[in-house]
């Protein structure tokens, strides 16, 4: 049920910014999401056509830019995505790993006429 | 013909906002306060019942229940002498700043030093919602297995607090503990950890003698 909240949340800060951009229609809007912070999944645009429905938003389609978690091994350099199962180096093994990528959670932008 | 309009802000930032304001009211009566989260049945009530048995005293303590539906986790505090608020989200999987913005006006909050918030049951919502509390603590426990940092990173991720609850079981199912701990440093390094166990009481005393110590240089 978060998907609600989300696509409120959305909504709200694209119609902010369209109003200022006294902007007649919003056709886009870009998201962009990190691997560790989706909570985000496209069921979410259901919602929209719904939330949606009679304002400057009115059909606009989210597009979802998904960036994939990345991480750093702090022993030798190595810049990885991590398997489901093990977060380790792939290059030494090593455990001592930091997370670089991968917490994005945004409106990025929106297309409006 | 479109334009494209920048926008580069946070989803939920009208939540993140309001969750500053909790903050601030906490912070003007001089409440401190931590939202305990965790998958359903890792012990958010026991971990509740049993830190104000363990406190002693030491503490006056608030509590607010976050759940789908029932009163059930507010009937218990309320019967181990807690004065407890019971928010039900009817369907909405997390709490969120404005639910808590309402629940802390029906505490005595001039009579608290501590609130407690449980919040809703799961490992992936919560994660989301900023509510405002000075602490965010996750309980792991151990029949829920070791790769849950793995499964569910942004939970991991997000908490100041890690408690891994019934200890007790560890002879009773497999869990290991080095391969869970390597995912927790990772995604949370040096994140302070407590394992105890709420039906022992194994591990209780340094959780709270950490968090009369919390409260305590909040104050100072």
């Amino acid at each position: 049920m978060h998907e609600l909240a989300v696509a409120q949340s959305i909504l709200d800060i694209s119609l902010r910014h369209a109003e200022q951009a006294e902007a007649k229609r919003i056709t886009d809007i870009n998201l962009v999401i990190g691997q560790f912070s989706s909570i985000v999944d496209d069921s979410i645009q259901f919602y929209w056509d719904v939330i949606a429905n009679g304002t400057l938003a009115e059909g606009a389609v989210l597009h979802f830019e998904r960036i994939p978690g990345e991480m750093t091994c702090g022993n030798c350099g190595h810049t990885f995505q991590p398997s489901d199962e093990t977060f380790a180096c792939p290059s030494c093994d090593s455990g001592f790993v930091r997370i670089t990528r991968g917490d994005e959670f945004r409106v990025d932008s929106i297309d409006v006429e | 013909m479109t334009t494209r309009v920048p926008v580069v802000e946070r989803i939920l930032s009208a939540n993140d906002r309001m969750a500053e304001k909790n903050r601030e009211l906490l912070d003007r009566t001089g409440l401190y306060s931590i939202n305990i989260m965790a998958s359903p049945g890792a012990g958010k009530t026991s971990l509740i019942l049993k830190t104000l048995e363990s406190l002693d005293g030491r503490l006056r303590l608030g509590v607010v229940e976050g759940d789908l539906a029932s009163s059930i986790d507010a009937d218990k505090a309320a019967a181990a002498g807690l004065p407890a608020v019971q928010i039900n989200t009817g369907g909405e999987c997390h709490l969120d700043a404005a639910m808590l913005s309402d629940a802390l006006n029906s505490l005595p909050l001039s009579d608290l030093d501590l609130v407690l918030v449980e919040n809703v049951g799961n490992l992936v919502c919560p994660a989301n919602f900023q509510i405002g509390t000075h602490l965010n603590v996750l309980i792991a426990s151990i029949p829920e297995g070791d790769d849950k940092p793995y499964k569910y990173p942004g939970m991991y991720r997000g908490v100041q607090v890690l408690i891994i609850n019934k200890i007790d079981l560890l002879p009773y199912v497999p869990f290991d503990m080095d391969y869970f701990q390597r995912g927790v440093e990772v995604l949370n390094p040096g994140v302070v950890t407590f394992p105890v166990s709420c039906r022992t009481g194994e591990g209780m005393g340094d959780w709270v003698d950490w968090l009369v110590r919390k409260v305590k240089e909040r104050r100072e």
